[in-house]
């Protein structure tokens, strides 16, 4: 049917082409010509009819006929049969209201769109369009479609999609973008660089439904870049518990790799321990060298990767385990590594095509280390109903297992198998315990006697499998067993199968001189019933002869002669070959030459005995649970696991966010800090610090960070028990429990000093912690943002780190003094236009805010002369709570957006933040953590040395929020304590207001059409129709400037995003009692979620 | 990673194909099928078959041949889990997994497919996720959807997908809220001929249906936790605080559910419930053989042994078999050479046998092995093990749930040798 139709098409170019003739016509007449060709072709006509009325359905106006027709359609596709020529007509609905109609064009479109490139070009706008909707799943499956349609001509559309939505809010949509790469990727190789880019920005993500997708994007794309890994190495060996299962098999196969290529192999201990031992005469010196080098310390990153995939061992997605199973086997230090077993044996439980994989595993582990699965032995026995492939594995782990111990049971066990019905398998039984009998001396002997007696059993297999056993076993010690060789040509007249005959013949040869008496007989016998014999044992029939002629020449001339006589004259030239060269060889005549001399060194050579091993000897070239592992052959993609580095590179590069700016800061904060609290009693700190300190600020911020890190490990682990046995008594009534706990998780990691404070505070710090923690998971669920972002909470971007470093430390350390905060604050809430406090700017900075926000607007705006940075129109003064006294013992925080350009960096949102003492004691040293903040980049305000009892003091901060409504992650620490705390922005908080004239607007704005348009038709409530009330609502909304509009019922705002500056464009126009917001920006998922909060706050009444 | 999927039934007919990449033209199950001829039994097929420029990793169940095409390196064992995930999703929404349950429901099945996979990477895999994106077809939905014209397929992206409770969708209301648990227990083991054990261990599963509303989270706990040697758990579990304190603690999904697998080790010692007598013998000479069978309970803790159900692959000599039940009915195929006998209930007092004669092929020699027997049973209120829930107890909502918990012990591959 597939290939017919195809003709069809191809007839149908060439007439086209040929003719010219209108296509429609060509259409119709071609169905007509093929059904009048035969019978053959009945059948295609009436599938051609039947599309026909397909088509008539596709084309009414009834929903119900169209999807009755796409699924009957799809139905064609799911047979394999061709639907192509529907293209048109199903194209057409690909824009339909319908959803599930929708879908199953999608379906249809990512079907053919390959064959019908043109048409499917049609489709294109309508996912243009719908990867802006305000619906994510709609947003998401628009961009799986473009992805999917392999259309070169569309690279560019769906580069520039994927780029969009590896942005994007849901995490969804941006899972879906980490597909899309791939996708891409195989679709254009060219766009290599780009998309790593993208992934480069995914892997980022602090998303558990985004982790999985990208790093199989990484796996696909660009495997090599290793060094895109390192940032997020920790983060990613934190989430993997919560990434989704498929997600953990390849993020646990992706770290295996790089921890074989980053850290130092743990299996040398033994070595390294004899080598000190050979040395332990040397001198002190050199002594005191080998000390150093000795200790096998493993690096923290390493176990934390083994700690945290050990949990999944108990996943119950078979794949999980035996990726964890791998990495362990491939990663851990040799005495762990049998942790693992149990969950593997637990997997024989499941499918037989588990079992299969996963027998071959054990199998070839089950060579290098017995010890692992013994306990376990009979778990391998074989049942009657296991299939084939099952009971050859097994047997072949049970052989591997077999040593002096267990031998006996093992061979009891065998000795079922040998009696099996499956005769293939009692073959391979007996191909077992041979391997038994050479691996494990003591038993040989048992082993011969056995398999001898398997020699008369009726079953030709086993024979022949016992003879070619006994073959091979009697090679590696001839001398003894001349009286098998006996018992073996007695029972060679009842043995037919030609194998075993040979094998026979072959031993008679090769020991005749054992056995001097019996071997001419059997020579003699043969002569008779050579020209009946197969070809391999003719062969070995001359062998046999040659080699008596050799050695009992007396009694074997006349016969070997014969023989050879018969043997000339074979039908197989193979035979004719050997007897002729035989007979040169050993029959002396004037024309032999040398060669007759040497004919018995030749042919009486000793040989080597065959080595019985596994065939899954060599199996461990490859990485365990991978295809080719199970093919034992490369299969393509395969990623070689690397060898350990001899040397460890160097392991700060997994060190996340160490920041240039706060190293200066840090050290000269130190003294102020009680030195043995933040770096207690251990010597290897202090170690380390004296290096630091020689070294340059950078690095020694970093190896500090690395050994914070390392003690932390040892701690999180008893803290984390203990912390969320609490929270979790604390929190049953809480909806959201399991998220607060990965909140937790990751506030446990970044609280590091504290874990160390609890040394000495014990039970108390944790309480408080797992207090707050539950405290700002309430808060964020309280809190308004819509269910999008709020599973945005756990992450925040790390980008913007490069631009960190370009900030300059911090200047001068200003201290500032409560007495005149409180007069500030008090002056606060009185101020519309206010500017950031005083009290926090750097006395050594001459520029006021203001004046710099002025320089930088011509800056920065890309056209200078037409864009003009504005102060903003209205500042809100409502704030919002960041720490609440309860939380935060008595400290209470509040921040606002002061919607002033930032006096810190160009990129940042500049924030005021007003800290409150509550206690009746005064609180010491409040400072924002320097290592806390895990994404963004935040320019902290300068520590607070001392606030008194109830009073507050006004500090300003500012943010890099990347031009995304992520939430800012930090740490606020007292000298005691530390909360870790969130600024959620709202997106209208993002921007700067510029201003411009009403001409440049609307060329601005005609610059941003398409998808950079977003708009909405709202109807207005009567009390906001005033210009005035339009403006107010707009701008308390977002940070924009008012444009001075020349038309009666249209008003406009400009801004720009404040770390990319791009243009924010917003028009109201009134239409009464309607009102149609547009929003023009390259910034999409801003402009729909601007677009949102001006909607709401137009429709709202109130002032 | 997965290319494209094929289905393929017992009689080698390719009946239905869905391609997530680029098309794979069906010419490559041409492998399989050779493979296939190949293999003796249908379960002999090997799992991954290599071609020249695809990788065929494929499933057998219900009958059926789950074909997945790979082109690149990817862990079999991924694509084997996610088959098997594709084979209970299709039995979750159809009641069973049949070519003709796949065939009525072609369009649910493209979607379902749809959903699972992205580029050949699974997307959504979760029963409960794919339930709010295409609804399952019942009788009353099609004909409510044929009137009113609405759809089977979700608007709005289901919530369990960007929740950190994924199984679990919100809203869910029931009037009567319960919770069953079924603790289920398999004894696998191998007896000899002489009736000693060479091999026995326990596979238990706590199966849940829960229908409660809210977000409940539950606890469940054990009298004797030890016993537990190696478990799996539904993500749901929350793990620490099984490593903590070996208690379950968990928000459960809505519906039907596996909460936990585990697995008592051979090291232990296991109960074995029945006992066999046999004399299954053949003369050397004559054609006929003799077959005693006889079973009993033993070990049962008092309980009664049910369903007992047994099976036997006879020599491939014998042509016939002429057997008397003192109890149930018994079947022999002579082509296949299967014997089986339906006991039913054993009754201690009274044991259940079967006893007479087998034929033999005139001429042939005896065959030199003998059969062994496969024995099902079940044995209700019992966990073999001495497994017991100690109490189950609701946080996080207000309501009293109705709660129950069944014990069975059931035989696995139960397997005596003669």
């Amino acid at each position: 049917m597939l290939g017919m139709s195809a003709n069809s098409v191809s007839y149908n170019e060439q007439g086209s082409v040929e003719s010219g003739v209108d296509a429609a016509q060509e259409n119709s007449s071609i169905p007509a010509s093929i059904s009048s060709g035969g019978a053959a072709s009945s059948l295609f006509s009436a599938d051609y009819k039947k599309n026909e009325d397909l088509k008539e359905m596709l084309e009414s106006n009834k929903e119900s006929l169209k999807l009755e027709a796409m699924k009957r359609i799809v139905g064609l596709i799911a047979k394999g049969k061709n639907a192509s020529e529907l293209f048109p007509a199903v194209v057409k609905n690909v824009a339909s209201k319908n959803i599930e109609l929708k879908k199953l064009v999608y379906v249809y479109l990512v079907r053919y769109a390959e064959e019908q490139q043109d048409l499917a070009l049609l489709s294109i706008s309508t996912f243009q369009r719908a990867l802006k909707d305000p619906n994510q799943l709609i947003r998401a499956s628009a961009l799986r479609v473009l992805s999917s349609i392999r259309v070169p001509i569309i690279v560019p559309i769906m580069m520039l999609a994927i780029k969009e939505a590896a942005t994007d809010l849901s995490p969804y949509v941006r899972k879906t973008a980490a597909h899309a790469i791939q996708k891409l990727f195989s679709l254009d190789p060219d766009q290599k660089e780009h998309l790593i880019e993208v992934i480069e920005k995914l892997l980022k993500d602090k998303s558990t439904l985004v982790a999985g997708s990208v790093v199989m994007a990484f796996e696909e794309v660009c495997p090599d870049r290793i060094d895109l890994i390192h940032k997020n190495y920790r983060k990613l060996c934190n989430l993997l518990v919560d990434v989704e299962e498929w997600g953990q098999v390849v993020i646990i196969h992706m770290l295996t790799r790089y921890a074989r290529t980053q850290f130092v192999s743990p299996w040398r201990e033994d070595a390294v321990f004899d080598e000190n031992s050979e040395k332990a005469f040397y001198d002190s010196e050199e002594e005191r060298r080998v000390d150093q080098s000795k200790p096998y310390i493993m690096d923290p990153d390493h176990r934390l990767l083994l700690r945290n995939t050990k949990p999944l061992l108990q996943s119950r997605n078979t794949a999980v385990v035996m990726a964890v199973s791998q990495l362990y086997w491939h990663l851990s230090p040799k005495h762990e590594l049998s942790i693992i077993t149990k969950s593997l044996v637990r997997l024989l439980r499941s499918h037989r095509e588990v079992q299969y994989i996963v027998l071959q595993n054990i199998a070839t582990m089950s060579i290098q280390r017995k010890g692992m699965f013994e306990p376990f032995m009979k778990s391998f026995y074989v049942r009657s109903t296991d299939a084939t492939h099952i009971k050859t594995l097994k047997l072949e782990i049970l052989t591997n297992l077999a040593n002096e111990a267990n031998i006996s049971t093992i061979l009891r066990e065998f000795q079922t198998y040998v009696k099996s019905q499956d005769k293939a398998f009692a073959a391979a039984t007996i191909q077992a315990i041979g391997c038994c009998a050479t691996n494990i001396s003591e038993v040989t002997d048992t082993c011969l006697n056995g398999l001898v007696l398997l020699l008369s059993n009726r079953d030709e297999t086993v024979v022949a499998e016992s003879v070619v056993v006994i073959k091979k076993l009697l090679q590696t010690q001839p001398s003894q067993h001349s009286d098998i060789i006996k018992h073996m040509a007695k029972l060679f007249d009842n043995i037919t199968v030609p194998m075993a005959r040979a094998s026979i013949l072959w031993l008679m040869g090769e020991y005749c001189e054992h056995v001097p008496k019996i071997a001419p007989d059997v020579l003699r016998k043969m002569a008779k019933t050579f020209t009946d014999e197969e070809d391999i044992v003719k062969l070995q029939i001359v062998n046999l002869a040659a080699k008596l002629y050799l050695t009992n020449s007396k009694q074997t001339k006349l016969l070997t002669q014969y023989i050879l006589n018969l043997g000339k004259y074979d039908q197989n030239y193979d035979i004719r070959d050997r007897t002729r060269f035989i007979r040169q060889l050993i029959v002396p005549n004037e024309k032999s030459g040398a060669l007759s001399k040497y004919a018995r060194r030749i042919l009486m050579a000793p040989k080597p005995a065959p080595v019985l091993q596994s065939a899954f000897k060599d199996r461990d070239r490859f990485q365990l649970g991978t295809l080719s592992h199970t093919l034992n052959s490369q299969a393509s993609g395969y990623l070689e696991l690397s060898d350990w580095p001899a040397v460890a590179p160097d392991q700060s590069v997994r060190n996340v966010e160490v920041k240039e700016a706060g190293a200066p800061a840090l050290s000269k904060s130190k003294p102020a800090k009680s030195n043995e609290k933040f770096y207690s009693d251990s010597e290897e700190e202090e170690g380390e610090e004296e290096e630091g300190s020689n070294s340059e600020d950078s690095s020694s911020s970093s190896s500090e960070e690395s050994v914070r890190e390392s003690e932390s490990e040892e701690n999180s682990n008893d803290s984390n028990k203990s912390s969320s046995s609490q929270s979790e008594k604390s929190s049953s009534e809480s909806d959201s429990e399991k998220k607060k706990k990965t909140l937790k998780n990751k506030k446990l990691q970044q609280q590091k000093p504290d874990s160390k404070d609890r040394k000495q505070k014990n039970g108390n710090a944790v309480k408080v912690e797992s207090r707050s923690e539950s405290e700002s998971g309430s808060e964020s669920s309280s809190s308004e943002s819509s269910s999008e972002s709020r599973s945005e909470l756990d992450s925040d971007s790390d980008s913007g780190t490069d631009q960190k470093k370009n900030t300059k430390p911090k200047p001068v350390q200003s201290k500032p003094v409560i007495k005149q905060v409180e007069k500030k604050e008090v002056s606060l809430l009185d101020l519309d236009d206010f500017s950031p406090a005083p009290v926090t700017t750097p006395k050594s900075s001459i520029l006021s805010p203001n004046l710099l926000s002025d320089l930088q607007g011509l800056l920065i705006s890309p056209t200078a002369s037409a864009l003009q940075a504005s102060s903003p129109v209205f500042v809100p003064e409502t704030s919002h709570e960041l720490l609440h006294r309860m939380t935060g013992k008595g400290l209470s925080a509040q921040y606002r957006f002061t919607r002033q350009p930032c006096i810190y960096g160009n990129s940042m949102v500049s924030l005021q933040l007003t800290l409150s003492n509550r206690t009746d004691q005064a609180l010491e040293n409040i400072h924002i953590s320097e290592k806390s903040s895990t994404g963004q980049n935040i320019h902290r305000f300068n520590a607070i040395e001392r606030l008194e009892p109830q009073a507050s003091v006004t500090v300003s901060m500012g943010v890099d929020f990347n031009d995304s409504t992520q939430t800012a992650n930090f740490q606020l620490c007292t000298k005691e304590d530390e909360f870790s705390v969130s600024i959620q922005p709202a997106v209208g908080e993002l921007l700067l207001p510029i201003t411009m004239s009403e001409a440049d607007f609307t060329k601005e704005q005609g610059k941003l059409v398409g998808m950079n348009e977003s708009s909405a038709t709202i109807t207005i409530t009567p009390e906001n129709v005033s210009s005035q009330s339009v403006n107010r609502k707009v701008v308390s909304v977002a940070n924009l400037g008012v444009i001075p509009s020349g038309q009666e019922n249209i008003y406009r705002f400009a801004g720009k995003t404040v770390s990319s500056g791009s243009l924010v464009l917003v028009s109201v126009a009134l239409k009464d009692p309607d009102a149609m917001i547009t929003i023009n920006t390259e910034k999409t998922v801003m402009g729909s979620m601007l677009l949102r909060q001006v909607k709401t706050a137009l429709t709202n009444s109130g002032p | 990673m997965i290319h494209s999927l094929f289905l393929i039934n017992a009689s080698g007919d390719i009946f239905l194909e869905k391609h997530w990449k680029s098309v794979v033209s069906r010419s490559v199950c041409d492998y399989f099928f050779e493979a296939l001829e190949r293999a003796t039994e249908p379960e002999n097929v090997p799992p991954v078959i290599p071609t020249p420029h695809h990788f065929l990793i494929n499933v057998l169940r219900h009958r059926i041949y789950f074909v997945a095409v790979i082109q690149s390196e990817v862990p079999p064992l991924f694509v084997i889990e996610f088959l098997h995930r594709v084979v209970d999703t299709f039995q979750d929404y159809f009641g069973v997994c049949t070519e003709a349950a796949i065939k009525d429901n072609v369009v649910v099945v493209y979607e379902l497919l749809e959903e699972m996979l992205d580029n050949g990477f699974p997307l959504a895999t979760e029963s409960n996720i794919l339930k709010e994106l295409i609804k399952p077809p019942t009788i009353l939905r099609t004909v409510v959807n044929t009137i009113t014209g609405s759809t089977n397929v979700g608007e709005q992206l289901p919530t369990g997908q960007l929740s950190v409770v994924p199984w679990r969708r919100t809203g869910v209301k029931y009037t009567n809220n319960e919770a069953y648990f079924d603790v289920v227990e398999e004894i696998d083991a191998i007896i000899d001929k002489s009736g000693s054990t060479i091999t026995a261990e326990i596979q238990g599963v706590v199966d849940a249906c829960v229908k409660l509303t809210g977000m409940p989270d539950l606890t469940l706990s054990f009298m004797n936790p030890r016993l537990l040697d190696d478990v799996s758990f539904h993500p749901c579990v929350r793990f620490k605080r099984w490593e903590a304190e070996r208690i379950l603690s968990f928000i459960p999904p809505d519906g039907n559910f596996r909460l936990l697998s585990y697995h008592v080790s051979s090291q232990n010692l296991v109960a074995i419930p029945v006992y066999v007598k046999h004399n299954i013998s053949f003369r050397e000479g004559s054609s006929q053989g003799r077959f005693e069978l006889t079973l009993g309970p033993k070990q049962t803790m008092g309980k009664a042994v049910e369903s007992v159900l047994v099976s036997s692959q006879l020599p491939r000599g014998v042509l016939n078999a002429n057997l008397n039940p003192s109890q149930g009915t018994y079947t022999f195929d002579p082509v296949t050479k299967l014997l089986s006998w339906d006991v039913g209930k054993i009754n201690p007092q009274k044991l259940p046998s079967l006893k007479g004669s087998m034929s033999l092929q005139t001429g042939a020699s005896k065959p030199d092995e003998n059969p062994t027997i496969n024995i099902q049973f079940k044995i209700q209120q019992l966990a073999i093990s001495g497994l017991k829930v100690n109490r189950l107890d609701m946080y996080g909502e207000k309501y009293k749930p109705f709660k129950g918990i069944k014990y069975m012990t059931k035989a696995g591959k139960f397997q005596v040798r003669t």
